[in-house]
């Protein structure tokens, strides 16, 4: 098999057992990324030179028997958002355009310990907000499934550069979709884990309190894998949660007989496209020959998820984002008048439509006056859409559904109409607002070709439910 | 006859917290680095940092209030205050407006009017800002970020003090818990405390409250007590001239002695609080805050109390050395040494408070040990050096905490006690002074003290006065 056919497990194996070099599968990563690259446009930075230094470091570790991990050695791709020491990190974003970092996030820290080779930064939604890769400052990424689709958003370039064999797995990030909905348009595999499974620190900071990292990967079993590598404990990270689960490759079972799988209706009305509701039942109905107990139910408050998600996202963003002033680092303006001046013509210049967009409603949520009636009233909401989920769980241990109402729409749909961008957030913004992980995955495309994603949501802290699942249905998949 | 008016006054006050590192990061609180060097991503509002509470200023801020019959809050938060000024990282403050860590206290005040209870609003944690610093000559502004994330405390009174002398007397009060808890050392002048006054009048006997105004940038009790003072006739005037006051903040100056307005409250900012998304909700448990109370030292009512007890020291003294939890500590120590309060005493009232204010010090910043002056009482007792020489001593002990006993070994202080050395002085002195010595046996006491000088001097001091006057006594008499 050739090396760029492999998963990133399969890799890793050749290159522990010697069959393979680090620097070799580095050749072939950047081979097909100077063929596809230009078309696609996955990364924002490539780091050719700093990848076959760290490659060769990880080699000769490989070769004392200092490296062990499944992954060492394996060429990976980091969303833009996540700093990376010495290493540009722009957000997609004017305003961060000449941003390098001097310290790193944790996430990443955890893959470079466990022998990850970074090849490059991976083009996104400019802060991540946006569903589509195109409100990047950096170019649109092309859906390697068909060109002249978006990736989706806002890992796309994660999603894109998994699908094109641009590298063997990628983070990302997810704040209400963003890493599973890209893995769904593009045909991968992406995770949202449990919120404070994996630490933040590091990650510039969109929603915070719905921020997660996440991996984006050929199969359900690498992405398991890349999880357990980055998951766990930071105290850098007061928001990051202390558990002992995170060995997620123990759930890597081809068994769901004792799975329940409960299906809410809400998320098969109108707006789904009738080739993806096929896909996803189709899926549900192998899982329950398969041995999964499987049946519907009614999800209370689908229609809130909306509104809340984009009143605590935008309120947060629009604090997390006043950082960006043309003080410290990054983009200032060229001439102004004083001090005020300068942060209004930095800010104004330096950040893209959607960002603004999303700024002046998080700080419209917040002002006072507005502040009980919008952002405190979205709490409440989030904690009866948790309390939803909860009771969700105490019948299910997998609640399936699509990942988004339809597949890839084609470059320049989107934007013109945001209400409709922010509506295809439906099915997954809940599992941020409620903390919950998600699986999205592979499950058939439709007439014009395009991956279909289906999504697996479990209960806090129980991902080896859904990746148990998720790899049922895989290997369900591949004997079709 | 022109209204009688009622001063209404309630304070701010921010208090620097002594903790060794910053409120959010490991970066170090100390004053004096180089600028930009005690800081780190977090500090400097890096994109992607994140805070992570330190334990030790919940500490202080719950010993403070427990100090002041706070109520704490079990379940607490951190806020967000929004606002973009280039001292501020982040462009937003992390502080406590919803979910204060203390409510609801009261300190007891004492001035000429008797005892009376200043309530306490609220305690809140915050971080403090960084330092901009203006070029007096190019168009640029520099910040320095070292100050940045320092823990800071606010506590916010109720508005129930009446004159300058209340607003004093709390200050004291608060600054006493504060300084003995050792949470902080309360400087006015060099900011680890600042106050600010909330300051409105009413005519007497009225219940309403007038428009307050806030005066910011009193640096000394004095400036607060000038700031009081100008501000109740500014309000005053305008009231008595037909006019009202404006809801302002105003900046005192204090080589004028008068204040101006910053700003009113119609361009007061909108600062957009929300709980901060990047904190965990803070939970203080039953046996934290128990363990808390039983590390409470012992204040200074209780100790005033307890030394009257113990100590045949006047009260006066009690007040001015209680009145320093680092007077009071080397006061315990030393007198727990030598056995003899009254001399230790003697020392802090007289000389230590002598060059306190010779080298405008603060007595929290006093260095020599309890131990020393302990040893330097004995070195009198046993007359090893005279008083005189003790106070030379002492001077170098203040200085640098010098052990007594090496340096006047190594001066050649110790006072000469051989008497026949002594006596052969002094039979040289009344050889020399044969007017002074017709004198004193003419009738004239006085004339001794003259001859005990001449031989000390020809002594070079090391003499015990004392011994030097019963031998001249014997010699003259007999």
């Amino acid at each position: 098999m050739a090396l760029l056919d492999m998963t990133a497990l399969e890799l890793g194996r050749e290159i522990a057992s010697g069959k393979a070099g680090v620097k070799e599968a580095l050749d072939e990563v950047f081979g097909r990324i100077d063929e596809k690259e230009e078309e696609y446009n996955c990364y924002i930075t490539l780091d050719k030179e700093g990848a076959y230094k760290q490659a060769e470091e990880v080699q000769k570790k490989i070769d004392a028997g200092e490296l062990k991990s499944p992954l060492a050695g394996v060429p990976v791709a980091i969303k833009d958002n996540m700093c990376t020491v010495g290493l540009r990190t722009t957000c997609a974003s004017k305003i961060l355009g000449n941003f390098v970092p001097g310290y790193g996030s944790t996430a990443v820290e955890r893959l470079e310990n466990a022998g990850a080779v970074i090849i490059g930064k991976t083009n996104m939604d400019e802060f991540a907000m946006g569903s589509t890769t195109e409100t990047s400052a950096f170019g649109v990424t092309k859906n390697p499934a068909d060109p002249t689709r978006v990736p989706g958003g806002s890992s796309g370039g994660s999603a894109a550069a998994v699908a094109a064999g641009e590298c063997f797995y990628a983070l990302g990030s997810d704040t209400g979709g963003s890493i599973r909905q890209p893995a769904s348009y593009c045909g991968v595999v992406g995770i949202k884990p449990t919120y404070g499974t994996v630490s933040r620190y590091g990650l510039v900071a969109y929603g915070s309190s719905l921020d997660q990292i996440g991996p984006l990967a050929k199969d359900v079993s690498d992405a398991a894998c890349a999880l357990e590598l980055i998951a766990g404990y930071d105290e850098k990270d007061s928001t990051s949660v202390k558990r002992e689960d995170t060995a997620f490759t123990g759930a890597l079972r081809e068994d769901v007989s004792d799975i329940r799988i409960g299906i809410p209706k809400d998320y098969f009305g109108e707006g789904l496209d009738p080739q993806v509701a096929e896909a996803v039942r189709a899926a549900a109905s192998a899982l329950e020959k398969a041995g999964a107990k499987v049946e519907e139910f009614d999800l209370s408050l689908v229609g809130y998820a909306i509104p809340t998600y984009y009143t605590i996202a935008d309120a947060e963003a629009s604090s997390n984002l006043e950082r960006f002033d043309g003080v410290k680092y990054g983009y200032r303006t060229g001439d102004f008048d004083d001090m005020h001046d300068m942060y209004k013509k930095t800010r104004s210049e330096g950040f893209g439509a959607e960002v603004k967009r999303r700024i002046m409603l998080g700080s419209f949520v917040l002002s006072s006056g507005y502040y009980d009636a919008y952002y405190l009233k979205a709490l409440k909401v989030k904690a009866l859409i948790k309390r939803s989920f909860d009771e969700a769980f105490k019948k299910y241990d997998v609640i399936l559904g699509p990942v988004a109402p339809s597949t890839a729409p084609k470059l320049g749909e989107s934007l013109s109409d945001p209400m409709k961008m922010y509506l295809g957030d439906i099915y997954t913004i809940s599992a941020n607002l409620a903390g919950l992980p998600g699986i999205s995955l592979p499950c058939g495309r439709d007439g014009s070709g395009m991956p279909i994603g289906l999504q697996l949501m479990g209960d806090c802290f129980n991902e080896a439910a859904i990746i148990r699942t998720a790899y049922t249905w895989e290997k369900i998949r591949g004997s079709f | 006859m022109a209204r009688e008016y009622e001063t209404v006054i309630g304070l701010e006050v921010h208090v620097e917290l002594a903790t060794k590192t910053k409120i959010f990061c490991g970066c170090s609180t100390k004053f004096g680095g180089e600028v930009n060097t005690h800081t780190c991503p977090v500090c400097t509002g890096m994109p992607g940092s994140l805070p992570v509470l330190n334990k030790q200023v919940v500490e202080c801020a719950i010993a403070v209030g427990l100090a002041t019959n706070c109520e704490i809050t079990r379940y607490g938060k951190f806020d967000r205050k929004n606002y973009f000024y280039p001292d501020n990282p982040q462009n937003y403050q992390i502080s406590q407006l919803y979910l204060p860590i203390c409510r609801n206290g009261y300190v007891e005040i004492e001035t000429e009017n008797g005892s009376k209870k200043v309530g306490i609003h609220e305690i809140h944690m915050e971080e403090d800002a960084g330092k901009l610093i203006h070029d007096e000559w190019g168009q640029v502004s520099l910040v320095d970020y070292n100050r940045s994330g320092v823990p800071l405390i606010e506590i916010v009174s109720e508005p129930d003090m009446r004159s300058a002398e209340e607003v004093i007397a709390y200050l004291e009060k608060l600054r006493m818990f504060i300084q003995y808890l050792g949470a902080s050392d309360c400087k006015l002048q060099e900011g680890s405390m600042r106050a600010d006054v909330n300051l409105s009048v009413r005519p007497v006997g009225s219940t309403e409250f007038g428009t307050r105004t806030e005066m910011k940038n009193l640096n000394s009790f004095t400036s607060i007590t000038h700031a009081i003072e100008s501000e109740r006739e500014r309000q005053i005037d305008i009231i008595e001239a037909g006019g009202s006051v404006v809801q302002e903040t105003r900046r005192f100056d204090d080589s004028k002695g008068e204040s101006y307005a910053m700003r009113s409250k119609e361009d007061a900012q909108d600062y957009r609080y929300f709980p901060d998304p990047d904190l965990v909700p803070l939970k203080v448990s039953e046996e934290w805050i128990e363990k808390i109370r039983s590390a409470q030292p012992e204040f200074r009512d209780a100790k005033v109390k307890r030394y009257k007890e113990e100590y045949a020291i006047p009260e006066y003294d009690i007040g001015i050395i209680t009145a320093s939890k680092r007077m009071a500590d080397i006061f315990e120590e030393a007198s727990a040494i030598c056995g003899q309060p009254k001399k230790v005493s003697n020392w802090l009232m007289v000389e230590t408070l002598r060059l306190l204010k010779e080298k405008s010090m603060d007595p929290e910043d006093i260095v020599y040990s309890p131990a020393h002056l302990a040893k330097l009482i004995e070195l009198v007792d046993k007359k090893v050096i005279n008083s005189s020489v003790a106070k030379e001593v002492f001077e170098q002990m203040f200085a640098d905490d010098t052990d007594p006993e090496e340096y006047v070994n190594s001066h050649g202080l110790k006072q000469e006690t051989d008497s026949g050395a002594i006596e052969a002085i002094c039979r040289q002195v009344i050889e020399e002074n044969p007017k002074s010595v017709e004198d004193f046996r003419a009738g004239k006491d006085k004339a001794i003290g003259f001859l005990v000088g001449q031989t000390m001097k020809a002594a070079k001091g090391k003499a015990d006065p004392g011994t030097v006057n019963e031998i001249l006594r014997k010699l003259l008499g007999g």
